[in-house]
């Protein structure tokens, strides 16, 4: 049954230190104001399942949060490298991190094989690939047919979190426009968060499919406008391409990355400041020397 | 003629990866280069070009380029937008596409490609980004083409890390696999193409003003000529044109 409650408390009791997190969202709604809150709490030791880490996982990672990430394309997409990923892949920086990587269609099919309850799902995948030697990837004969076929584990984290456009005051979970692994990953996940943009009094009835997750199957909401900034939600913000692009200078250095986690984040109460913060150039040239 | 050259290399190999495609044909479409052919030829001559990207947008007809796989942009001009489990199991898995377009940081004599590590993966000299959706674009795809630019650290007698394979470590072929694997790869320098008995990527076509010693000294195999080598047409004004405007549409887009 969805409880309402701040993203603040929500982050407080239901992630504690150790626990394996799922924040998903595929380029669109991708749940940034979590993932400062985590940072915020000084969260430690979590396993970061993402199947595009992006710039929310490159900020908990360069913050150390992470002890292990799951995932299948660690970019940042169109502009080049996650500086802070690649840190600690390459140099153990700020932390050791340990990787177990995967491609895009076997991360979907994990986290569906952990959505219907079964240990494995299967796919056509992998076949040729350097990664059968370094992941969690099994070739498999179809019982039926004597086709090979690759097995994969299914993923099941204690707590997956998402943003979405709206929640309904019973807790029913409105998303729409690009759906991504969302609904897999919160089936998946024994512990459901969602923040959603705005609670209305009804979501659009207007058909039946508008209701990406029905109330009895999340844990807790917390409403924060804006929250998926610089990713987007459709209908309600656009994808701040400037900020991905900026994102590769503020990031390249270790130095400047914690002057600006510490400006943007810690020093604020909450989202709304790092909100604030972003759309003031002066905030921004402190940080990056003009 | 006017002074200079009339076109970049990069909208050379653009323009030629664009060519390739054929209207009505289905194509998963990664981001970058391959975003750009694949739009320019939806401009020009393969209006009815299907477009999929891997955030589920199927049927997209972008009036911008986007910056991600998942811009809203992607969404908004979509015939239907489906999950990322399914548009991998239902669409690519199921042999729903025709051409799926790849990109590397380094590629080898029998086509594989490498977008995990440079160096060895436990201890990489550069950890890149991983394989996405290509290694089973790779595999799926009724066949593929791939898109870089032509230099000597990323054309590669072999790859550090096989993320998607072409060919295989050896040129085994194909065995195993649904599609044909790479077909073409087209390059700022020219075009090169699998050998039919072997496997290895020879060089097919020069883009004009290149001279295949270029090629060779940006090459890190010994690579092969085709018999019938010729020369890529220059891009024609229409090309040129809306794949400029297409460009310059897309800045003014991103720097807002």
């Amino acid at each position: 049954m969805a409880e309402f409650t701040t993203l603040r408390d929500a982050v407080s009791d239901l992630v504690p230190d150790g626990v394996s997190v799922a924040m998903e969202g595929f380029t669109h709604l991708i749940p940034f104001a979590a993932g400062h809150e985590v940072i915020r709490q000084g969260k430690q030791d979590l396993t970061l399942i993402r199947m595009t880490p992006d710039l929310i996982y490159d900020q908990l990672i360069g913050m150390g949060c992470a002890k292990k990430l799951v995932f299948s394309w660690g970019g940042n997409p169109g502009v080049g490298s996650l500086h802070r990923f690649r840190d600690a892949v390459e140099n153990g920086v700020p932390r050791p991190l340990e990787i177990e990587e995967h491609s895009h269609a076997g991360m979907a099919t994990r986290y569906a094989a952990g959505a219907s309850g079964l240990p494995f799902g299967i796919l056509r995948g992998y076949k040729g690939s350097d990664l059968v030697q370094y992941t969690t990837v099994a070739a498999i004969a179809c019982p039926f047919t004597g086709e090979e076929v690759a097995a994969v584990p299914a993923l099941n984290p204690d707590v997956t979190i998402i943003h979405a456009q709206q929640a309904d005051r019973a807790g029913n979970v409105g998303l729409w426009g690009i759906t991504g692994v969302q609904r897999e990953a919160a089936l998946a996940a024994k512990t459901v968060i969602v923040t959603v943009e705005e609670v209305v009094d009804e979501l659009d009835r207007s058909g039946p499919n508008h209701v990406m997750l029905p109330h009895w199957t999340v844990t807790a909401i917390a409403p924060v406008p804006g929250g998926s900034h610089p990713s987007y939600s459709l209908g309600y913000s656009k994808r701040d391409n400037r900020f991905y692009t900026e994102w590769d200078r503020i990031s390249r250095d270790p130095d400047t990355f914690r002057k600006w986690v510490e400006a943007f984040i810690l020093d604020q109460e909450d989202f709304s400041g790092y909100l604030r913060m972003v759309q003031d150039a002066s905030a921004r040239e402190e940080v990056l020397g003009g | 003629m006017a002074e200079g050259p009339a076109h970049t290399a990069d909208e050379m190999m653009t323009v030629t990866a664009a060519r390739h495609l054929q209207d009505g044909q289905v194509c998963f479409v990664g981001i970058g280069l391959p975003s750009e052919a694949a739009n320019l030829a939806r401009l020009t001559h393969a209006p009815n070009v299907v477009l999929i990207y891997e955030s589920g947008t199927i049927g997209t007809t972008p009036d911008v380029l986007p910056l991600s796989i998942g811009d809203g942009e992607l969404a908004e001009t979509a015939d239907l937008v489906v999950s990322v489990p399914e548009v991998f199991a239902y669409w690519l898995q199921a042999g729903r596409v025709d051409v799926g377009f790849l990109s590397a940081a380094q590629i080898d004599r029998f086509g594989n490609l490498n977008t995990t590590v440079i160096g060895g993966y436990e201890e990489p000299d550069v950890r890149l980004p991983g394989a996405g959706g290509a290694p089973e674009i790779a595999s799926s795809a009724r066949e593929v083409i791939v898109m870089l630019r032509h230099r000597r650290r990323a054309f590669v007698p072999e790859v550090d890390f096989v993320t998607s394979v072409g060919f295989g470590r050896r040129g085994e072929g194909r065995a195993g696999h649904r599609g044909a694997g790479p077909t073409v790869v087209i390059t700022d320098l020219g075009v090169l193409e699998p050998d039919p008995a072997t496997y290895e990527l020879r060089l097919a076509a020069v883009h004009p003003g290149v001279d295949v010693d270029q090629v060779r000294a940006e090459t890190g195999w010994d690579l092969r000529i085709s018999e019938d080598l010729s020369v890529t047409d220059p891009p024609s004004p229409d090309e040129l044109e809306v794949l400029r405007a297409l460009k310059a549409r897309t800045e003014a887009a991103h720097a807002g």
